[in-house]
């Protein structure tokens, strides 16, 4: 008998020690708490699907030379197709999507080497995503035609955005130091940015290293990445509605 | 068999009731359940002996298991890993406590073949 009850107690017992279990499990499925073990899978992941991205890249390359090739031998039999490829590359010096050369000015920006004295804030003497917008912006109004960071051509949609330390541009990371190439009117670029209490002016005052350079012949490479639009249309002027 | 059957409706509820413990509270949760483990098989152990109490037993159920899961917190808030100490005392236990459960039931089979 006294076996009996131990029996019964031990099953009451079981039917706790299986919902607590249950419950244990319920909360690992749902992705629980982020242990090291899965920070060590993520991070793997990103890189995998980085090195996906770099190849995919090259495909992307190794397509356009294809397509370009496509279009070199058929504007050759045909005057009228001959008319649209200087259409199409026309837009697509605007677009940014072929390689241009030309005069300008060369900007390096570097993180501030000073010291720090004890209650400064060092965020204040790194370079942040807005330092580089700043430059960026100042650079388009002086008039530059043609604008890369770090070889990265600055098209309609780049971001320029601090992701943790380092800075994204069209989704690829970089760190310190950052070059800014743009082609324009070098005087007219050089003044623009280093007019009293400018935006050069600022930097400097936080100790980062900024230094520009002229150059007559600068060559700004074609954005990389794809370019599509999923939910802008053309508007067709004159169509009914 | 009870204990098995008890066991399956237990993992059964846990799954059908709607409530979700956080989960920051899942390192807790994982030393309570060790616990539980060890109190059910030194339960199995002592029924085995023919020393079963179950005031001991319910007992040590929910006192081991609240004082893990109450360690583990306490040193998580102290930055000290004690429920380190649990897992240790409970999983050697385990063992022990299966080792002489393997024990008993092979002298028992042994008798009955006899």
């Amino acid at each position: 008998m006294r076996v009996k009850t131990g029996h019964i107690a031990i099953a009451l017992v079981c039917v706790v020690l299986g919902i607590m279990l249950s419950m244990q499990f319920k909360i690992i499925k749902s992705g629980g708490a982020v242990t090291i073990q899965r920070i060590e899978d993520l991070t793997a992941q990103i890189k995998a699907l980085e090195k996906e991205r770099n190849d995919l890249r090259e495909e992307v390359k190794s397509l356009e030379t294809k397509i370009n090739q496509f279009e070199l031998s058929a504007s050759q039999t045909n005057t009228a197709i001959e008319i649209m490829k200087k259409d199409l590359e026309n837009a697509k010096l605007l677009a940014g999507l072929t390689d241009v050369e030309g005069p300008g000015i060369i900007v390096t920006l570097n993180d501030s080497k000073r010291s720090i004295k004890p209650g400064e804030d060092p965020n204040l003497f790194l370079i942040h995503d807005d330092d580089l917008l700043k430059v960026l912006n100042e650079l388009r109004a002086a008039g530059a035609e043609a604008i890369s960071l770090n070889e990265q051509r600055i098209v309609s949609t780049t971001e320029i955005r601090c992701v943790g330390p380092t800075i994204n541009v069209n989704s690829i990371r970089f760190a310190p130091p950052y070059v800014f190439k743009a082609i324009g009117n070098p005087d007219n670029l050089e003044a623009a940015l280093k007019l009293r209490g400018g935006v050069i002016d600022t930097l400097e005052y936080w100790g980062i290293e900024v230094s520009i350079k002229k150059a007559d012949r600068i060559v700004i490479p074609k954005y990389t990445g794809s370019l599509k639009f999923e939910y802008a249309k053309p508007v067709i002027e004159g169509a009914s509605r | 068999m009870l204990p098995l059957l008890g066991f399956l409706i237990g993992i059964i509820l846990g799954l059908i009731i709607p409530y979700n413990i956080p989960p920051v509270y899942s390192p807790y949760m994982s030393v309570a359940i060790l616990a539980a483990l060890d109190s059910v098989f030194g339960g199995i152990r002592s029924t085995m002996e023919h020393k079963f109490d179950t005031m001991i037993f319910i007992t040590g159920f929910f006192g081991n298991a609240l004082l893990a899961a109450g360690l583990a917190y306490i040193g998580d808030r102290l930055g000290v890993p004690i429920y380190l100490a649990a897992i240790f005392t409970f999983g050697s236990r385990l063992f022990q406590n299966f080792a002489y459960i393997r024990r008993y039931a092979l002298e028992y089979i042994k008798k009955s073949n006899k």
